[in-house]
């Protein structure tokens, strides 16, 4: 295989912004402005353009980073979801008086993790990707450290993080003594040709591997630091977070769990199986008892990774792309509800129980109207990007002959319906309670009107004419699984 | 020579001791030293493998493991004052205000 360093552009640009984000922070003076947030996104504008370049070329780097289709259809995705939530940070930044350039260089820090997991193919580059983006984002959940639930929000997703992460290791190191590689297709050649005996210890290593995964991903039962950890943190990081980490996590899932232990399958099929209707149903149910707005979308969120677990048992290529796809649909769409709740949030309240939005058409048409489109996607209505993506996972699994999976994506997709129905009826015909402040009209920046906007576009464009993007997704898994 | 199956079974009980010790201890720190404790019993299993292979690999994953195993401590650590100068204690059951 040629050397070349070409597969690690993408991530190279944003780690670069990184950096310049946090030595600008560090020759900043005090009350001195600057402008970091345009730093990164450049960086970001430039990895979308190295990705875009690098498309079809099939680099590998140092034999561990590839710059396959797969990965890099996830990198644009993190691009775009990385690009939105820059251009809604500024309000929260300001108004919170958070330090903006350790904010802004965690953020680019996380999604340079993000990439590196998404494009690796070593076991341990995976781990090491996981480790970057989850010691960013613990440390981003916290950044209001004045507030107490911020505080322990960050911890809980911390402890339950690390404690996650040792089970994934130790998934790795199990794989290690049975094979004597951590690289995926080494691996997966090995437990092809059986070239090692006892069954238990491949079962212990796909078990903790996937048990390391679930957590990431937010699947029941290893949800629980979710919905704290996206109440605690700013709007923007939870909308972050909700998306950019469960992108980067699936990436590395379906390809670990499709590549190197497809031959395994046998083995952790079944098991996804479970976990996804569990996850399934529990977010559904979970989410339809919630008062507070960002604990019913982090409910909401672990609903749409079971939707993302059904593309995977569905194991075939339809669902693979389905994955992918569902990522790109799901991401924007999250990103852009959040980014709308952030920008409602004040500085003396929140603004996240849902009797908060009682009104809000009254006093800003235009983020009702925009937050009405982005909970539709989410529920999956037509024509709307979350509609074909759940449209897709489900034909996946009706080709694969999982009928039951189907049947009780569609139906908790269904219930789902009335939780973010109960957000839009708020918005539209409810008149805000008596004795209760109204809401204030919050000030829009020009760059978060833009990203919104640019979301909205995106949701509609998926939505109405997909083709071009599952003709991509297709593609991209075509080649290397 | 001890044969590999023995470091395996001596990590595997490590790995579940420090398990056991997130669940049970009811302090913050000695919470941490148990992720500690998993984290070490892995890199065992590491070395020892290594050593099984006669490859160098199994050892210098352990350096990487243990780089990340320093930084999350220095994370762990940072939030675990930040929780402290708001309550006080380092008992997680007085951490209440998120609850379901």
């Amino acid at each position: 295989m040629l050397f070349s360093m070409n597969a690690i552009v993408p991530l190279a640009c944003v780690t670069a912004a990184a950096l310049a984000a946090m030595v600008a922070e560090a020759f900043r003076t005090p009350g001195e402005r600057m402008p970091i947030a345009p730093l990164g996104l450049i960086g970001l504008v430039a990895a979308g353009i190295a990705t875009v370049l690098l498309w079809g070329h099939g680099y590998v780097s140092f034999n561990v980073v590839a710059g396959d289709d797969f990965g890099l259809f996830v990198t644009g995705v993190l691009v775009v979801i990385g690009l939105l939530t820059i251009a809604f940070s500024p309000a929260t930044i300001e108004r919170e008086q958070l330090p903006a350039g350790e904010y802004y260089a965690l953020t680019l820090f996380a999604i340079a993790g993000m990439i590196l997991m998404a494009q690796a193919t070593d076991l341990l580059v995976i781990f090491l990707a996981l480790e970057v983006l989850s010691l960013s984002v613990y440390v981003l959940t916290g950044i209001r450290r004045d507030s107490r639930a911020a505080s322990e929000a960050s911890f809980k997703y911390f402890l339950l993080g690390a404690f996650s992460s040792a089970f994934f290791l130790y998934g790795i190191a199990l794989t290690y003594a049975l094979t004597g590689s951590t690289h995926l297709d080494r691996v997966g050649q090995l437990i092809a040709g059986h070239t090692f005996g006892s069954g238990a210890m491949e079962t212990f290593a796909v078990g903790l591997l996937a048990v390391g995964f679930a957590f990431k991903v937010s699947a029941v039962p290893f949800h629980m630091w979710a919905p704290d950890a996206y109440e605690g943190a700013p709007p923007v990081v939870t909308g972050f977070m909700a998306t950019g980490v469960k992108a980067a996590a699936f990436a590395a899932f379906v390809r670990v769990f499709m590549s190197a232990f497809g031959p395994l399958s046998a083995i952790w099929v079944p098991v996804l199986w479970g976990l996804a209707v569990a996850t399934m149903i529990l977010g559904t149910v979970v989410g339809v008892m919630q008062t507070n707005v960002k604990r019913l979308l982090a409910y909401s969120s672990i609903a749409h990774a079971g939707y993302l677990l059904v593309g995977m048992v569905s194991a075939n290529a339809v669902g693979r792309a389905a994955v992918l796809f569902y990522l790109l649909a799901y991401g924007v769409t999250n990103v852009g509800a959040f980014g709308v709740l952030a920008l409602l949030e004040s500085k003396d309240r929140p603004n996240d129980e849902l009797r908060d939005l009682a009104g809000l058409w009254n006093v800003r048409p235009g983020l009702a109207a925009l937050m009405t489109v982005f909970l539709l996607s989410l529920g999956g209505f037509p024509p709307l990007a979350g509609f074909i993506g759940k449209w897709f996972i489900f034909t996946a699994a009706i080709q694969s002959g999982y009928y039951g999976l189907a049947i009780i994506g569609v139906l908790t997709s269904v219930v789902s319906v009335f939780f973010y129905l109960r957000i839009v009826v708020m918005m539209y015909m409810t008149e805000p309670e008596p004795g209760r402040a109204p809401l204030s009209a919050p000030i829009v920046p020009r760059l978060a009107g833009a990203a919104l906007g640019l979301a909205t576009i995106v949701v509609f464009y998926l939505g109405i004419l997909p083709t071009q993007l599952i003709d991509l997704a297709t593609q991209s898994v075509a080649r290397i699984f | 020579m001890v044969p590999l199956s023995q470091y395996l079974i001596l990590s595997a009980i490590l790995f579940v001791i420090g398990t056991l010790g997130v669940f049970v201890r009811r302090n913050l720190i000695t919470i941490l030293l148990s992720i500690e404790i998993m984290l070490n019993a892995v890199n065992l299993t590491f070395v020892a493998a290594g050593r099984a292979f006669g490859a160098v690999d199994g050892q210098i994953i352990v350096f990487f493991v243990m780089t990340v195993a320093a930084a999350e401590a220095a994370v762990g650590l940072a939030i675990v004052i930040a929780l402290f100068r708001h309550r006080e204690s380092l008992d997680p059951d007085a951490f209440t205000s998120l609850k379901w």
